[in-house]
């Protein structure tokens, strides 16, 4: 696991949401009218420090996936400001976007599909600088060969096409795409999922060492509790586009404070047989985030509801040091 | 790195995407037949003057006429007494020009149609519905829309055919921006923030080649199709060019007397809009991107 050094106080703040909103609007009848509202991400405000990890984790369907590409501009904001090094970036027009598109990378999901089949690896890492740099042909080529070397691949493979590479080896062409213009900022959106567990520690290792190596953030996207906890130093909880719970790696995972994170842990399988341990069953599916609850939003599933939880949404505040949670009966038994 | 020993087992698989197509397509024995016959005819239009004994337009009366198989004119002559062999191989240029520029203008507006429609929501309904427009007109009444209003000539048969070629393409273009579009790898290149006309041009395009090879193919059939029936409504080649469409209307009053006169040219443009279609069902199977994830 990890050691948080110097932890938050001391550090810079490279990232800060405020109040970010994404909302889908539902168009219907003839006239195309919109008639409602997907809440994907509602309300998110949070601060990434220089250098650390942020695990943000949840159910499908939470809004992670969206709050990430919603960062990079890659959907249209609907409410709120990021600030990226403290510049407010959100209404920037394309042009002035393109030193920040710099210093903000993303490695996606599926490495199957997150590269052109019909480009040459070679060229699609190329392509970066061709973009971005001035650089001449040849020095543009030496990079691109320090890079696939930078993430184990070989500089023979600067020809080959996608299709020629196992899953891992393709994720990692993606890392080196991502890390090429020297970003500050990586968002991983389940950066590793896709891949088998042996490739995954392979590759979360090489991202582990980029990020030592280059001072990196990382925004880590994930549905996979083991691996947040082996990789993040912060973990977000978000439920219903809703942030529930912001903690230390170890405080997340040794006394959480919010039901819905209590729930999320108790569905780790462990390996003893024998430990007593209670198992909090969540009944029900996730709610419509067309029309999420009113009141706090995990209301409708929560073991501890009250009628106040109905009522009332339960604000998104700091209940012990570093420790965010949006409950009214944060910490208490069930 | 570990990954060394897998990526060797695959250097037996390493070839072009061009030579694993070429390698199923010559699978398919009609295709193959298809494509022998385009490269006869692409032959014998280019080679046209040294594979004929007659000039293709020089009448010569005393010789009027003649049935195949006779000496000098081995598919006869005509009622100006022209040898037919040298008119059809003449004609061969004529068709696969007209196709050619045709099919290469209709690509050129269907292609730049359909990606703006498809990649641009905004402009979808707009283009779509001018597509839908051209789409109310049969064929061959808005190919003879237009010569009526530019004029009879093989350019206007060609600019004819073009434009109502459009928006097929059109669609097929669209159709599979629609689908490539949401890729990830857009997405991709979408957050290391390329350019519209880069992720249309470099990235969609590419992977929507292989619709558009099928349908230029098979719209090169056609082409020559209407080529040779404009040509024989008036409405394209004039005499005394020797144009197929032109050659079976001229033969048709010496029906009787004379059959070959529109029987042989009618053969050249039935085996050439066979060889191109059967070519161009080969090349939708060999292109296949379902059959690309098997290797």
């Amino acid at each position: 696991m990890n050691t948080v050094t110097k932890w938050p106080s001391e550090r810079e703040v490279l990232l800060e949401l405020e109040g970010v909103k994404k909302y889908f609007p539902i168009r219907g009848g003839v006239l195309k009218r919109v008639q409602g509202n997907v809440k994907a991400v509602e309300s998110v405000s949070l601060k990434l420090y220089k250098g650390e990890s942020l695990g943000v984790v949840g159910e499908s369907g939470c809004g992670k996936s969206t709050l990430g590409r919603t960062i990079l501009g890659l959907e249209e904001l609907t409410e709120g400001k990021i600030s990226f090094n403290e510049e407010e970036i959100q209404d920037l027009k394309r042009k002035e976007k393109k030193k920040f598109v710099k210093e903000m990378q993303m490695i996606f999901q599926d490495p199957y599909a997150s590269l052109n089949p019909r480009q040459r690896v070679g060229h699609a890492l190329d392509e970066v600088f061709k973009m971005h740099t001035n650089m001449p042909a040849q020095e543009r080529k030496d990079a691109v060969v320090d890079l696939l070397r930078e993430v184990g691949l070989k500089a023979e493979h600067y020809d080959r096409y996608p299709h020629e590479f196992s899953g891992g080896q393709r994720q990692r062409i993606g890392i080196a795409r991502a890390i090429a213009l020297n970003p500050q900022f990586i968002i991983c959106d389940e950066a590793v999922s896709a891949l088998d567990v042996s490739v995954q520690a392979q590759v979360l290792k090489l991202l582990k060492n980029l990020q030592e190596k280059y001072n990196l953030s990382y925004l880590f996207i994930s549905h996979d509790l083991g691996v947040v906890r082996y990789f993040c130093d912060r973990v977000l909880v978000m439920y219903l586009g809703n942030t529930v719970e912001l903690a230390d790696v170890s405080k997340i995972f040794s006394h959480p404070l919010h039901p819905y994170t209590r729930a999320l842990l108790s569905a780790i399988p462990r390996p003893k047989m024998n430990t007593k341990r209670e198992r909090i069953r969540l009944v029900g599916d996730m709610p419509n985030p067309a029309n999420p609850p009113s009141g706090c939003v995990f209301h409708t599933r929560c073991p501890m509801a009250q009628d106040i939880c109905k009522v009332e949404k339960p604000a998104f505040i700091e209940q012990e040091k570093d420790h965010f949670a949006a409950c009214h009966f944060a910490g208490e038994e069930l | 790195m570990t990954t060394v020993e897998t990526v060797k087992l695959k250097e037996k698989k390493r070839e072009k995407y061009i030579v694993t197509t070429a390698k199923r397509l010559f699978k398919n024995k009609l295709a193959i037949l298809g494509l022998i016959i385009v490269v006869l005819q692409i032959a014998m239009a280019v080679f046209a003057p040294m594979i004929t004994s007659h000039d293709p337009i020089k009448q010569n009366l005393a010789a009027s006429e003649l049935p195949m198989f006779s000496p000098e004119h081995w598919l006869g002559t005509d009622n100006y007494g022209r040898d037919v062999w040298s008119r059809i191989v003449f004609g061969a240029r004529i068709s696969l020009v007209v196709g050619s520029i045709a099919v290469a203008l209709g690509l050129v507006g269907g292609i730049v149609l359909g990606l703006l429609a498809g990649y641009y929501r905004k402009l979808d309904a707009i283009i779509m519905r001018f597509v839908d427009l051209l789409f109310s007109f049969p064929g061959i009444l808005l190919a003879m829309l237009i010569i009526a209003v530019l004029g009879t000539s093989l350019v206007n048969v060609a600019i004819a055919i073009s434009i109502w070629s459009i928006p097929t393409c059109a669609r097929i273009v669209r159709g599979s921006v629609l689908s490539i579009k949401e890729k990830e790898y857009i997405m991709a290149m979408r957050s290391m923030g390329a350019s519209d006309l880069r992720i249309m041009v470099r990235h969609i395009l590419p992977n929507a080649s292989a619709p558009i090879i099928v349908f230029a193919t098979m719209r090169m059939a056609t082409a020559i199709l209407s080529t040779a029936s404009l040509s024989y409504l008036g409405l394209g080649a004039q005499p005394p060019t020797p144009e197929w469409g032109a050659m079976i209307s001229q033969g048709q009053a010496f029906m009787w007397s004379s059959p070959h006169l529109t029987i042989v040219p009618g053969i050249a443009i039935m085996l050439t809009v066979f060889a191109f279609n059967v070519l161009g069902d080969g090349l939708r199977d060999a292109l296949d991107p379902n059959m690309d994830l098997q290797e």
